[in-house]
C-alpha cells in the first residue's frame, strides 16, 4: 500500500486487522510526511522514537488478537494535553521546558487503546486565538492555498487541523472552548466534534476556561470522529465535572438514516454582512438534510446576539484565575530578576515575558470583570445571560428539534497576518457561530460540505441535544454523504 | 430536662483618659479538619513530615490538575455544624479567592464565600459557675490551607513548604458577641473542647491546627446594646483584624493592647482605620500588616472545576444520630445525676477522656461525689506530677473504684486509701488484695481499740492529767493509738473511745 498516511482511521484499522499493513508502516509513513512538512508548522514537538516503540507494541497486540479500534493508529496530540515525559507547553513561553510527570486522562485512554503518538501539535497560546498566530512557536499554516498568500488553519487547534488536512497523521486531538475544534476543522476541510461538556475528562489538559473547555477528535471524516470520540470520552473520577454516563458505540449508530428527524434553522444566525457563499452553503446543507428525509423548521434562539460578549467575559474571567499558577515559582520559565527585586517583581517579569499579548489581554480583561465593583456588572451578568442562552436551546429541543444546522464560520480561511492590525473583536467574531454551543455545554460538530468561490473549504455546524453525540454524528454522517466533499489540498509544502 | 441556665457576664470596661470604653470582639477560627487526606487531593496531612513530601500534583498546581472533594472532610464539617447546633445547608458551593503568594501554588484558595456549608449556630462560653456568654455563630465554611513560606533560612532566598497546602480547614465565623479578652480566650477554649468531643479537629494550637483571626473594636457604654436591638453595625466602632493567633495567652494580650491602641487614637480625636494587623508578643503591640494601597481584591467567583456540593438530609440525619454527648449536656448531667458541683463537673468534662474515666469510676464505685474527689484530687494530681495523660493512666477506673469501695465499706481510712492508691499507681494490682495482703484493713473491733487506748492511758499518766485539764490534747492520745495500731484503727472509733476513757 502507498501513501499510508492518507488513510482514514477506519481504513487503517481494517487494514491492520486484515494484516495488510503494520502499525510500524503506518507510523513511518506519517513520520516521513511530517519530516517534509516543516513549512506547515503543525508539529511543535516530534516524538518519532516514542511513536515507533508504540507502533511495535501495537503490532504485537494486533498479532495477539487484542486490538481495540484505535490500536496501531498514529495520531497527533494538541500541545494543550499533558503527555508524560514529553514537552507540554500549551504553546506558551511560560511553560518552557515543562515535561509533565503525568498523562492526561484523554491521552491515557487513547494510548491504552493502542493509539500511537507522533508528536505534539501547534495551537494558539493557552488555546486563546482563532488563527494559531498567538503560538510561541510561530503560526501553523493551512495546507489549503489558492493564491500566493499563506492562510491560517484557524485556531486554537490550528496545528491539529493542519496536520490532519495535510495527512501528517491519521487524526488528531483538539480542544474547544469557544470553537477551537470546529472553526479550524471548517477552515481546513476536515471534521471536528466538540462533545457535550462533561463527556471528556479535562484532567491533564491545560485549563483555559474550565466551564467551557472540552476535548474532541479532529478527523478526516465523520466515521473517524465517531471511532475516536468513543475512545476519548467516559467518566473520570479525577474530574468533578465529568459525567458518569455510559459511552455508546458511536460508529454503530452511523446508519445515515435521518428520516423523520427535525432540523432547526436558527434565524439569528443570519448575520449582517455574511458572505453570500456562506449563505449558499447553509441553504444547500439545509436542502441536503431535507432531501435525506429530515423535517426542516425555522427556529429562534433569541439570546444569540449576547453570546459573544458573554463568552468574552466568562472565558477571560476563568482564564485569569486558571493562569495564576504560571508564576515562575515551581515549573516553566522564571524571568531573570534584578538586584533588589522581590517576589512581586519576579511575578511581574516572569508573566510579562512568559505570556504573549493575547494571553495578557485576556488575563487583564478577566481580572477586570471579576474585580470589586465590576463583578455584578460583568461576570454575574454574563452568568445570567449564559443561563438564558442555554434555555434558548432547551426550549427548541423541547419543541422536538433534534439538531440545529448553522454555518461553522462566518468566512473561509483568511490570510496569516491579515488580522494583525484589526481590532481584537474582529478576530473574536470568528467564534460567533460556535461559542453559543460552549456556553450551553452542547455537542457540536463541523462537517466540510463544499468549496467556496475561491476554492477554499467551508463547513457547516450541527448542534445536538446534550449527551446525544451518537445521534448528532449520524445526522452529520447523512450530511457528509449528501455533500460528498472529497477535495484535498494540493501539496505545495 | 437538664438545667443549662446561666447569666451573661459583664462586658470588659477599659477606662480611657477621658471616659470608659467597652470592647466588641468577633472571631474567625480556623480549625484544621481531623482527616488523613487533604481537601482536594489524596496527599497525606501528617504533621512534621519532610518539607514538600506530602504534595500531590493538585497541591503543587501542576498544569491541568483538578480538585476532587474529600467526602470525609464534608462529613466532619457537617458534624461540627451539628455540634454547634447550626443550620446545615444542603446546597453549598466552592469559590476561588484569588491572590498571588508563593505558598499558594494555584494563585487562588478554594473556599466557600457565597454558599457556606453551615449557617447560624451558637456556643455557650462558660466564664464561671452560672455565668456564661452565648456567642452566635454566623457560618462555617470549608476551605484549603496555604503552604508555608520560610524567610529565615537564607539571607537572599525564601523557601516554600507545600505540605500544608490544600489541607482542609473549617473557618468558624462568630458574630461580634464577645465582650472581653478573657471571653475571647474562653470562646476559643470552648470551641476547641467541642471540636475535640466531636473528633473533627484535634485542637492542637501549637501546630497551628487551631488558630484565630480576632476582630476588635471599641465603643462607648450603651452603644453595643443599640447594636443588639437593631443589628446595625454603625453603632459599633471601626474594627481591626488581628491575624493568625495560635495561643490563648496571646489572644488575650493582643486584644487588650489593640483595644488600648484604638482608645488612644479615638480619645486624641483620630479615627481607627479598618485594617489587618499582626500581634508581636515580644513587644506586646499590634502592627499594620499592609497598607490600604496593598489591600487585596480577591476577585471571588464560583470555582468552575467543582460542582455545587449537594448533600441529602438523610445523610445529615445519620451524622446527627452518631453525635456524641457534648460538653454542656454532659456537664449538666454530671451535676444532676452525680450531685457534683458545677465546678467539679466542668473540670471533669473539660476533656471527653476525663469524663469517660470519671463515669466509669463513679459507675463501678456507686458514688459520684467520692469518685469526683478521687479523680480530680488524687488521680489528676498524680498524673500531672508525672506529666502523663489520662489515656495512659496506670490506674484503671476499675482499680480506682475498688479503692473507693474499700473506703465506703469502712475497710480502710482515707489516709490508708492514699497509700493504697500509690501502690496501685506504681506497682499495679487489685486494691482489695493489696489491703488484705499488706494487712492494711482498718480495725473496727472496739475491743481491740479499747485495749490499745487502755495501754496508752496506762503508760502516760502525766499526759492524762494534762488532757483532762485541756481537752484539746486528747488528739495526742488518738495519734498514739493510731500509731500503735499501724494506722489501721478506724479513726472515728478511736476518737470516741479516747474521749470516753478520758472522761471528756
Amino acid at each position: 500500500m502507498s501513501d499510508l498516511n492518507k488513510l482514514k482511521l477506519a481504513e487503517a484499522r481494517d487494514a491492520l486487522r486484515k494484516g495488510d499493513v503494520t502499525s510500524v508502516e503506518l507510523t513511518e509513513a506519517c513520520l516521513s510526511a511530517i519530516e517534509g512538512a516543516d513549512a506547515l508548522g503543525a508539529y511543535v514537538h516530534k516524538t518519532p522514537e516514542i511513536a515507533i516503540d508504540m507502533a511495535k507494541a501495537a503490532d504485537a497486540r494486533i498479532k495477539a488478537g487484542d486490538a481495540p479500534d484505535l490500536c496501531g493508529l498514529p495520531l497527533g496530540i494538541k500541545d494543550l494535553f499533558c503527555t508524560k515525559g514529553v514537552a507540554s507547553q500549551a504553546a506558551s513561553r511560560i511553560l518552557e521546558g515543562f515535561k509533565p510527570e503525568y498523562e492526561s486522562t484523554v491521552t491515557t485512554q487513547l494510548f491504552d487503546a493502542g493509539a500511537v503518538m507522533l508528536g505534539k501539535l501547534n495551537m494558539d497560546e493557552f488555546a486563546m486565538g482563532s488563527s494559531n498566530e498567538t503560538s510561541v512557536y510561530g503560526n501553523a499554516v493551512n495546507p489549503w492555498k489558492v493564491d500566493d498568500r499563506q492562510l491560517t488553519p484557524g485556531g486554537s487547534s490550528g496545528g491539529s487541523a493542519s496536520a490532519v488536512a495535510a495527512d501528517l497523521c491519521l487524526a488528531a486531538t483538539g480542544t474547544d472552548t469557544g470553537g477551537s475544534i470546529r472553526q479550524p476543522a471548517a477552515f481546513t476541510g476536515i471534521t471536528g466534534i466538540k462533545p457535550t461538556y462533561g463527556r471528556c475528562s479535562r484532567w491533564g489538559i491545560v485549563a483555559f476556561a474550565s466551564s467551557l473547555d472540552q476535548a474532541g477528535p479532529m478527523t478526516k471524516d465523520v466515521r473517524d470522529a465517531a471511532i475516536m470520540l468513543e475512545a476519548m470520552c467516559g467518566h473520570d473520577p479525577k474530574d468533578s465535572t465529568s459525567a458518569d454516563l455510559a459511552v455508546p458505540n458511536f460508529e454503530a449508530m452511523l446508519t445515515g438514516d435521518i428520516k423523520g428527524k427535525t432540523i432547526g434553522i436558527p434565524k439569528e444566525y443570519h448575520m449582517d454582512g455574511m458572505p453570500a457563499e456562506i449563505e449558499k452553503l447553509w441553504a444547500d446543507g439545509t436542502e441536503m438534510l431535507k432531501a435525506a428525509g429530515a423535517k426542516i423548521v425555522d427556529i429562534s434562539l433569541p439570546h444569540t446576539k449576547y453570546a459573544l460578549p458573554t463568552y468574552y467575559v466568562i472565558a477571560p474571567a476563568e482564564a485569569s484565575s486558571n493562569l495564576a499558577r504560571y508564576d515562575g515559582v515551581r515549573y516553566g520559565r522564571r524571568a531573570q530578576i534584578g538586584k533588589g527585586d522581590g517576589i512581586t517583581e519576579m511575578y511581574e517579569k516572569t508573566r510579562a515575558e512568559g505570556f504573549g499579548h493575547e494571553v495578557q489581554r485576556r488575563v487583564m480583561v478577566g481580572t477586570y470583570v471579576l474585580s470589586a465593583g465590576f463583578y455584578d456588572a460583568y461576570y454575574n451578568r454574563a452568568r445570567k445571560v449564559r443561563t438564558l442562552i442555554k434555555k434558548d436551546f432547551e426550549d427548541v429541543f423541547a419543541q422536538g428539534v433534534d439538531a440545529i444546522l448553522t454555518p461553522a464560520t462566518p468566512s473561509a480561511a483568511f490570510g496569516l497576518g491579515e488580522m494583525q492590525n484589526a481590532d481584537p473583536v474582529q478576530m473574536y467574531l470568528n467564534d460567533v457561530f460556535t461559542v453559543t454551543v460552549n456556553l450551553a455545554g452542547l455537542p457540536g460538530i463541523s462537517v466540510p460540505t463544499g468549496l467556496g468561490s475561491t476554492g477554499l473549504p467551508l463547513g457547516l455546524q450541527l448542534i445536538g441535544r446534550p449527551w446525544e453525540e451518537g445521534d448528532l454524528l449520524n445526522t452529520a454522517y447523512a450530511l457528509e454523504q449528501a455533500a460528498g466533499f472529497v477535495a484535498k489540498p494540493e501539496k505545495w509544502w | 430536662m437538664l438545667d443549662l441556665s446561666f447569666e451573661s457576664p459583664k462586658p470588659k470596661v477599659i477606662a480611657g483618659a477621658k471616659h470608659d470604653w467597652e470592647l466588641v470582639i468577633g472571631m474567625e477560627v480556623h480549625a484544621q479538619i481531623a482527616t488523613k487526606a487533604k481537601l482536594f487531593s489524596g496527599a497525606s496531612t501528617q504533621f512534621g513530615a519532610e518539607p514538600n513530601s506530602n504534595v500531590a500534583f493538585v497541591d503543587a498546581a501542576m498544569p491541568g490538575m483538578l480538585p476532587v472533594i474529600n467526602e470525609f472532610c464534608v462529613e466532619q464539617a457537617v458534624r461540627t455544624g451539628l455540634g454547634l447546633k447550626a443550620q446545615i445547608n444542603l446546597f453549598s458551593a466552592f469559590d476561588r479567592k484569588n491572590y498571588f503568594y508563593p505558598d499558594l501554588p494555584q494563585g487562588y484558595q478554594i473556599s466557600q464565600l457565597y454558599h457556606p456549608i453551615v449557617g447560624e449556630g451558637e456556643v455557650i462560653v462558660d466564664m464561671e459557675p452560672g455565668i456564661a456568654r452565648l456567642v452566635r455563630i454566623e457560618r462555617i465554611h470549608i476551605e484549603q490551607d496555604a503552604g508555608k513560606s520560610i524567610h529565615d533560612m537564607d539571607p537572599a532566598m525564601s523557601f516554600v513548604d507545600l505540605n500544608r497546602t490544600g489541607v482542609a480547614l473549617m473557618e468558624i465565623v462568630s458574630r461580634p458577641d464577645i465582650r472581653g479578652p478573657e471571653e475571647a480566650a474562653a470562646y476559643v477554649g470552648k470551641l476547641r473542647q467541642i471540636l475535640r468531643y466531636l473528633g473533627t479537629c484535634d485542637g492542637n494550637m501549637q501546630n497551628g491546627n487551631l488558630r484565630a483571626d480576632v476582630n476588635v473594636s471599641v465603643c462607648r457604654p450603651g452603644a453595643y446594646e443599640k447594636y443588639q436591638e437593631t443589628q446595625d453595625f454603625s453603632h459599633l466602632g471601626t474594627r481591626c483584624e488581628i491575624k493568625n493567633m495560635n495561643s490563648m495567652r496571646f489572644i488575650q494580650a493582643a486584644i487588650d493592647v489593640e483595644a488600648r491602641r484604638q482608645i488612644a487614637i479615638l480619645e486624641s480625636g483620630g479615627s481607627v482605620d479598618q485594617e489587618t494587623r499582626l500581634y508581636d508578643p515580644d513587644k506586646n503591640e499590634t502592627r499594620s500588616m499592609r497598607s490600604k494601597e496593598e489591600a487585596h481584591d480577591y476577585r471571588y467567583f464560583p470555582d468552575p472545576d467543582l460542582l455545587p456540593l449537594e448533600i441529602e438530609q438523610e445523610w445529615v440525619d445519620g451524622i446527627a444520630a452518631s453525635l456524641p454527648e457534648l460538653p454542656d449536656e454532659k456537664k449538666a448531667r454530671f451535676v444532676k445525676d452525680f450531685g457534683l458541683s458545677e465546678y467539679d463537673a466542668s473540670v471533669l468534662t473539660a476533656e471527653v477522656q476525663n469524663a469517660s474515666y470519671f463515669e466509669a469510676v463513679a459507675g463501678a464505685a456507686g458514688d459520684g461525689k467520692l469518685a469526683a474527689n478521687w479523680v480530680i484530687n488524687e488521680l489528676f494530681g498524680r498524673l500531672k506530677k508525672d506529666d502523663r495523660d489520662i489515656t495512659d493512666s496506670p490506674v484503671s477506673p476499675e482499680q480506682l473504684a475498688g479503692i473507693i469501695k474499700l473506703i465506703k465499706a469502712g475497710d480502710i481510712s482515707g489516709k490508708i486509701a492514699k497509700d493504697v492508691f500509690e501502690i496501685v499507681y506504681t506497682e499495679g494490682g487489685d486494691p482489695a488484695q493489696i489491703v488484705e495482703a499488706k494487712g492494711l484493713k482498718q480495725v473496727t473491733d472496739t475491743g481491740a481499740i479499747e485495749k490499745a487506748v487502755d495501754d496508752v492511758i496506762a503508760a502516760n499518766p502525766a499526759q492524762v492529767e494534762k488532757a483532762q485539764q485541756n481537752p484539746k490534747l486528747a488528739g495526742w492520745f488518738v495519734g498514739q493509738v493510731m500509731k500503735a495500731t499501724g494506722g489501721k484503727a478506724n479513726p472515728a472509733a478511736v476518737n470516741q473511745i479516747v474521749m470516753a476513757k478520758l472522761g471528756l
